[in-house]
């Protein structure tokens, strides 16, 4: 698969979403009714793409692997999604926008992409209040909102702290609709372990079914993969307990080009972690660096009287205070985009002022906004996200400040798709986190929930049909051809190999291994050496994973530890792929930092002349090394610039 | 610290289930209730034997997705929190705690602690939501909103569709749940227009899944994690009885 045809179309940028819409093939509605289409993931890509191709017309076959579409984990998104409404006149616009999320990504994502996000961004506003989603508003009535990272204007929309939620009940309520009305078949609780290939074309899933532990068959005529991200390689992160790349994993082994595997978020306020039981990160929402400021001990005698617990953060006084984002950055303050909030707290943490009894912390403080808006206003606008503080970690913020520290969180890089979202198979799209396309080597806030909707009410309902067209004489074929046997043969025989093993360690056992050994190398610092250990470090412990697992039960069986066991199988193989994308990657970018290239001032130093590209891995086999495929960068509407956020 | 743990386990929907003692030793206070559950899982492997069974996703208070009784109370002895956000410092020292799945003739047992909830899917189903396709949507500021809605609204939005409502109640009746959702949508001009026929489709559909009558007894407010009120339930009465009377 060695040509990436990315397909973006002709002419200026602002022209060319609305030169390919008029350009594209379509289905009439007579022959919509004759295709199926299966969309794998509900989050809020999979849901709102689901639900807009039923009420389109066509028949759509929903999976999830949830007990039910809404518990997907776009549901924990707190903070906001973002828009270029100007509703506040603070000057904003589509080009602003589309301008920061490229700036925001470190110039490594692809402008006719990011340029249509900004622009049909609005349009999600507008659909999910048609839809009754709640989002805060002003007392004259009008939709309230806020600022987030990296933006120099206040665009991001928000419900309370639940911005996620709603915005996924949202989705879900329109794909509940499609489903009584038979356009949508749901099935949840099954996951997705194989895709079908039949003459080069995406056609089938193999899915296990969670309660019986039968493998199962289903075809159609194009699949959509919205399977969100793969933090959880690391074991540790914010996102949810099942979160996977399997199905992505398996297209990838099946032919689709993996991007920027190495490219994840690191979040700068989360949590810290406590404790070697501790199983998954919770964020603390990146909105609230609009009020709290961050500091750590300007002495380090401080820092370690705080540490051993011998002085509160109260009795440092002002003077004793370093807030060290102001410090350094007095553009945007507390503000900074996430890479470089986070990068700061670990440069703080590693060089001896860190808090928290690890020392591995900083603060985030409130008292100054409560002082200034009152402690009724902060708990309006954050009430929620202070009471999940609270719950976890003992302590009122109101009284005394948060401690957090970065965690992984996000996952820039994902399947390899073209404009029309489209992988390197045929037939198999990419949506929503599971794919690379928009936010180059870093994400900024409120820009995830914005791609995933964009994604699935606004690009892919069009961009499929361009495919489908072609398929409008393709009857409805059923899933007993040699293909789909082939497909649920190779599933069966891993689920039967990882059962067979019973050597005598778990599962998660493992996966702590896997997610140290990630977190330490093809974490928030990287280096060659580390890379080329962690790689063997990776492949000696599959190498172990394989011939000492121990699943109990049977696979015919609600069993978790089997379903835990498939996704870490993937893990192990990600993992790899990972460090070498950031090993072959020599220069610093967004998330992605490689301490060989900085600045004096230790700023992420990138290299627009060898590195301006898309790096598109193909697989090879579990034991080979896979090859790269490059996708040049074109900046043709933004000169590229070193990106300043003093 | 050590405890004496009773769990239900039952093999699968028609299996007869029992509770199981076990005793853990050393949790941490500041460990999670479900961080609990998978110590006490990962011995039970060590040793061969199945874990224990339970749904588990989001871990942070949102998806809806854990619940189970702890001590006779859904999601456990703290007001506010779902079973996810329970901790172990509410705990003392040698406690015994047991651990049962939610009972509701609509949330029949899968195994162990796993319940089949998707009863509250089919209730959305029935039109828990605004008839309104992908595309064609005004500009979102064209209609306002007077704040204090918007806020109820969102007060009643906030259900993340954990059953616990169902679980406290002695008739195991969805009144919360389908409420919150009838007044989510009622509150707002967008959702207005279908709200009588919402309410009362939601409400026959509820008696069709298997869900009890509301006897108005208010155990599933005092359960509710999200602080779901009672007074969305007088809002779902005020649309239905509207619906039945024209
Ligand atoms: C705690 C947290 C807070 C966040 N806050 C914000 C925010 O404020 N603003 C913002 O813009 N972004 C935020 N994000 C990021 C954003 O929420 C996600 O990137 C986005 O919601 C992903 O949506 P998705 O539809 O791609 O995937 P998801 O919502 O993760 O959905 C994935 C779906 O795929 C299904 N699935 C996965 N694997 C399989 C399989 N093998 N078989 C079958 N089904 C499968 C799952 O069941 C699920 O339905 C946050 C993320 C987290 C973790
Ligand atoms: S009303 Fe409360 S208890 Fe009932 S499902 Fe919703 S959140 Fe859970
Ligand atoms: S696991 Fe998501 S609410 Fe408890």
């Amino acid at each position: 698969m060695a040509k990436l045809d990315s397909k973006i179309p002709e002419g200026p940028i602002e022209n060319k979403w609305s030169n390919y819409k008029s350009k594209q093939n379509l289905v009439n509605p007579a022959n919509k009714r004759k295709l199926d289409i299966i969309v794998v993931g509900t989050g809020l890509a999979g849901a709102s793409a689901a639900a807009s191709l039923a009420e389109m017309g066509f028949k759509v076959k929903a999976f999830c692997y949830q007990d039910s579409p809404r518990r997907a984990h776009s549901i924990a998104a707190q903070g906001g999604i973002n828009a270029a409404k100007n509703y506040p006149n603070d000057g904003d616009s589509v080009y602003r926008l589309f301008y920061d999320t490229v700036k925001g990504g470190d110039y490594r994502s692809r402008e006719a992409n990011v340029y249509r996000l900004a622009e049909v961004s609005n349009n999600i506003i507008d659909q999910c209040v048609a839809q009754g989603v709640p989002f805060a508003r002003e007392y004259g009535g009008m939709l309230d909102n806020r600022s987030f990272g990296g933006a120099l204007v206040s665009r991001t929309f928000y419900a309370r702290g639940q911005t996620g939620q709603q915005l996924l009940l949202g989705a879900y309520q329109a794909q509940s609709r499609q489903t009584k009305l038979g356009n949508i078949e749901m099935y949840p609780r099954e996951e997705v372990m194989n895709v079908v290939i039949i003459d080069e074309k995406a056609r089938g899933v193999i899915v296990r079914d969670a309660i019986t532990g039968k493998t199962k068959r289903y075809s159609a005529h194009a699949v959509v993969l919205a399977t969100g991200g793969y933090g959880n390689v690391f074991f540790l992160s914010t996102m949810a307990m099942g979160s996977n790349v399997s199905a992505a994993w398996q297209a990838y082994k099946k032919g689709a080009s993996f991007g920027n595997p190495s490219f994840v978020q690191i979040h700068p306020t989360c949590i810290p972690v406590h404790g070697e039981f501790q199983s998954k990160l919770t964020l603390m929402s990146e909105s609230l660096r609009n009020d709290g400021r961050i500091w750590v001990p300007l002495h380090k005698e401080d820092a370690i009287r705080i540490q051993k617990g011998e002085i509160k953060p109260a009795d440092i006084a002002e003077e004793g205070r370093d807030y060290y984002l102001e410090r350094r950055y007095p553009a945007f303050g507390n503000l900074v985009p996430r890479d470089v909030a986070s990068r700061a707290a670990k440069e703080r943490c590693d060089a001896g002022f860190g808090v928290g009894t690890t020392g591995l912390a900083v603060f985030l403080d409130f008292k100054d906004a409560i002082e200034r808006l009152g402690k009724d206003t902060i708990e309006a606008k954050y009430g929620n996200l202070f009471q999940m503080y609270e719950k976890i970690s003992d302590e009122n913020p109101y009284q005394t400040p948060m401690m957090i520290y970065p965690a992984i969180h996000y996952a820039m890089g994902g399947l390899w798709v073209d404009y029309e979202l489209q992988t390197t198979i045929p037939g198999l799209f990419a949506i929503g986190e599971a794919n690379f396309s928009d936010h180059g080597a870093n994400r900024l806030g409120a820009s995830a929930l914005m791609q995933g909707l964009a994604d699935g009410y606004f690009v892919l309902p069009y961009t499929i049909q361009n495919y489908l067209a072609d398929e409008i004489n393709t009857p409805r074929f059923p899933t007993d051809g040699e293909e789909f046997d082939k497909a649920e043969a190779e599933t069966k025989e891993i689920l039967g190999k990882l059962m067979a093993i019973q050597g005598k360690r778990s599962v998660d056992t493992f996966h702590k291994l896997l997610g140290k050994i990630m977190w330490e190398n093809v974490g928030m610092a990287r280096n060659k050496e580390n890379l080329e250990k962690a790689i063997l470090e990776i492949q000696k412990l599959r190498k172990e994973f394989w011939s000492d697992l121990f699943i109990p039960g049977k696979p015919e069986d609600l069993n978790p530890e089997l379903q835990k066991a498939t996704r870490v199988a993937d893990f192990f193989e990600l993992g790899e792929l990972m460090a070498r994308d950031a090993l072959n990657r020599e220069e610093s970018c967004g998330g992605h930092f490689r301490e060989e290239f900085q600045t004096k001032e230790g700023e992420a130093l990138r290299n627009d002349k060898d590195f301006a590209y898309v790096a598109a891995w193909d697989f090879k086999g579990v034991d080979k090394a896979p090859v790269m495929t490059k996708e040049a960068l074109k900046f043709e509407a933004i000169e590229l610039k070193q990106r300043n956020y003093k | 610290m050590d405890l004496k743990l009773k769990i239900w386990r039952q093999k699968s929907a028609s299996a007869r289930g029992q509770f199981v003692n076990y005793e853990i030793t050393d949790i941490s206070p500041d460990s999670s209730f479900l961080e609990m559950l998978d110590v006490l899982n990962e011995t039970l492997i060590k040793s061969g034997e199945e874990p224990v069974v339970y749904d588990h996703d989001c871990r942070e208070g949102i998806c809806g997705t854990c619940g189970v009784y702890v001590n006779g109370r859904p999601h456990g002895p703290d007001d506010l929190i779902t079973a996810c956000q329970l901790h172990m410092r509410k705990f003392n020292d040698g406690d015994t705690i047991v651990i049962e799945p939610w009972r509701a003739r609509a949330f029949p047992v899968i195994k162990d602690l796993t319940v089949d909830r998707s009863a509250f899917d089919k209730l959305i189903q029935e039109s828990g939501y605004v008839s309104v396709n992908t595309g064609n949507a005004p500009d979102a500021n064209s209609t306002p909103i007077k704040k204090e809605k918007a806020d109820l609204a969102m007060d009643a939005a906030a259900c993340i569709g954990c059953g616990a409502c169902v679980a406290a109640c002695k008739n195991a009746s969805a009144m919360l749940f389908v409420s919150a959702k009838v007044s989510h949508l009622a509150l707002l001009p967008q959702g207005k227009i279908e709200a009588k026929n919402r309410a009362s489709k939601m409400v026959a559909m509820m008696d069709a899944l298997g869900f009890g009558n509301c006897t108005n007894t208010g155990a599933c407010e005092a359960e509710c994690p999200k602080g779901i009120k009672l007074t969305n339930i007088s809002r779902l009465n005020r649309e239905y009885y509207i619906s039945a009377l024209s």
